[in-house]
């Protein structure tokens, strides 16, 4: 019979000791989100009603809804998709399916990841003085959504770069075999079996330029204009500027309002955020190769 | 075949291959044109009034006073390096040690809730960081501290470890990934304990990928703008506690942009500040990429 020696017992040990430190460690780095998620609803939830989403801010945003930043965010985030979107997704088939390996390729890589790395008040920086002076688009939605476009980018890229690459080469090869040229593979067969992993990449585009407040503080946000824009030229009041500005420019803010405006952002990000995860999930249950 | 390839899907296929060249690119026209653009704002601050020994070594950040007007933004970098490096102090273990449970030892449903609840805190939005430091950390601080204000390198730290946590345990939990499982069944096979397998095989081997993603991490967090506006005080100062109020040069430039007029000295000032960060992160990101190589071409 093996008989564990005492160097067996000691590393036993050692063993259990270091897996429940790890542990406690991946929980030090969850609990703080949960409590956070607790907190926001608990003080924020009372908050949220039919008049507090849809109704306008009264009282200089000391009263009333966050109708206008809410409406606000779904212009600048639609405006940045429009733009980002079609982008993103050339350049991830470009990547995939046309770069050859040489200096060029490498240097598209390094330029999304420091897209993806550059600090978002230097993209503020460069909205400013590109699109609201130097295209003298002014501080506007259009000037706003191009800052978040650029912004963003690197997620569409990347996310678009992974489901691209997931189609077998064997599918392109079988459609080459027939005749087909590469644009004709590419819409044939390469972006069919790929659309869901582009949707994908696209909600979760949506949340992260959603809760974005230093691009757009000084190209297009205001914080407060208690209408609705009319065109890509009008300024527009956005959820997060919105928190900020309640939270921290306003006297005499009623303490559950912020906490309701984080609670609604937080929300919206989180859902599609959901949103995203469960249909990769669900696409990957499907998934026929 | 001439007639064959000039046809019209010849065409159609070249005009495609064309657009998602451009596509491809765009990156790269992205990344000068931001370079350019916010070098262009600052290059007349840069030549006629820029002062490199009052902006590196003066703590004295006065662009609006009107007869003396002082650029200089060693408070501001103190500031940034005091919350950056108080969140690595944080961050770093954390994640690395959240990284070396979920891709070591957890196993099935376990590491894929832990895995998604990791990346819920990647995807609380700045500001919403910067509200909870405000709102909750503020008021904790004092308290537990007994210090009369919260907003502070503490506080800020804190948030920016916990907003840089989630990529590096991702990048982290990848670089360990990379490493083959043969490495692993070599070292078990010889009688190897889980955790000798770990501290002798895998965080050796995949030590440059670890590198890269501490690295992104300092990048995340020295990049974070309305969370440190915020959380830290606001305030012009050298700290000499990590209860002392500073001020970072992301949010220095956020606070300020909206009032100096363009084309001002302080206008220009805030854009060098931002040529400033932009070459920071960038170098940041080049050696965090360089490790990411070096680990993969072995």
């Amino acid at each position: 019979m093996f008989e564990a020696t005492d160097l067996n017992i000691r590393q036993k040990k050692i063993e259990w000791l270091v897996r429940v430190l790890f542990l406690v460690m991946a929980i030090f780095l969850i609990a703080p989100v949960l409590t956070i998620l607790a907190v926001l609803i608990h003080r924020g939830g009372p908050m949220i009603s039919m008049e507090f989403l849809f109704g306008d801010p009264l009282n200089g945003m000391t009263a009333g809804g966050i109708f206008p930043a809410l409406a606000g965010t779904i212009w600048l985030v639609a405006v940045a998709l429009l733009v980002s979107i079609p982008v993103g997704i050339s350049c991830a088939i470009y990547l995939s399916e046309y770069a050859p390996e040489n200096w060029l390729t490498r240097m598209i890589n390094l330029a999304i990841i420091n897209l993806a790395g550059v600090p978002s008040i230097v993209h503020a920086l460069f909205g400013v003085g590109a699109f609201v002076y130097f295209f003298r688009f002014g501080t506007s939605i259009l000037a706003a959504s191009l800052t978040l476009a650029i912004m963003s980018l690197p997620v569409v890229i990347v996310a678009t770069l992974e489901s691209l690459q997931a189609v077998p080469q064997a599918f392109r090869e079988a459609c080459w075999n027939m005749g087909a040229t590469r644009w004709q593979t590419i819409r044939l067969v390469v972006l069919p079996n790929s659309t869901s992993g582009i949707l994908t990449g696209t909600i979760l585009e949506i949340s992260r330029t959603a809760g974005e407040t230093a691009p757009i503080m000084f190209t297009g946000a205001a914080m407060f204009l208690p209408f609705l824009p009319q065109s890509v030229f009008d300024q527009t009041m956005a959820l997060s500027l919105h928190l900020y500005t309640v939270s921290t420019q306003i006297p005499d803010v009623p303490e559950a309002l912020p906490y309701g405006v984080a609670l609604v952002l937080i929300g919206l990000i989180i859902g599609m955020n959901a949103l995203s995860i469960g249909f990769r999930m669900y696409l990957r249950g499907k998934k026929k190769w | 075949m001439e007639a064959d390839q000039l046809g019209f899907d010849w065409f159609v296929d070249k005009a495609f291959q064309v657009i998602f060249f451009i596509g491809g690119i765009s990156a790269i026209v992205f990344i000068f044109g931001i370079f350019i653009f916010v070098a262009s704002e600052g290059l007349d601050f840069l030549l006629n009034e820029f002062n490199a020994a009052e902006f590196f070594l003066s703590q004295r950040w006065m662009p609006t006073s009107i007869n003396n007007p002082t650029f200089g933004a060693l408070a501001l970098l103190i500031g940034t390096a005091s919350v950056t490096g108080l969140a690595m102090l944080v961050a770093v273990p954390f994640s690395l040690g959240a990284a070396i449970y979920i891709g070591e030892f957890a196993t099935g449903k376990t590491r894929e809730v832990l895995k998604v609840l990791v990346e819920l805190l990647a995807v609380i939005p700045s500001v919403v960081w910067g509200f909870i430091g405000l709102s909750i950390m503020n008021p904790l601080i004092i308290q537990l501290f007994d210090v009369s204000i919260g907003l502070n390198v503490l506080n800020a730290g804190i948030i920016l470890g916990l907003m840089a946590a989630p990529i590096m345990t991702t990048i982290a939990e990848d670089a360990m990934k990379a490493v083959p499982d043969t490495y692993r069944e070599a070292a078990e096979a010889m009688g190897a304990t889980r955790w000798q397998v770990i501290y002798k095989v895998v965080i050796p081997a995949g030590k440059n990928g670890l590198i890269a993603a501490v690295l992104l991490g300092i990048g995340r967090a020295f990049g974070e703008t309305m969370a440190v506006l915020m959380a830290t005080g606001h305030a012009i100062n050298i700290p000499t506690s990590v209860f002392d109020s500073v001020r970072a040069l992301t949010a220095t430039i956020a606070a300020e942009l909206g009032e100096a007029p363009v084309g001002s000295d302080h206008y220009g000032a805030l854009f060098t500040l931002g040529i400033v960060l932009f070459i920071i992160t960038f170098l940041i990101n080049l050696t965090a990429d360089l490790f990411i190589r070096g680990a993969r071409e072995r």
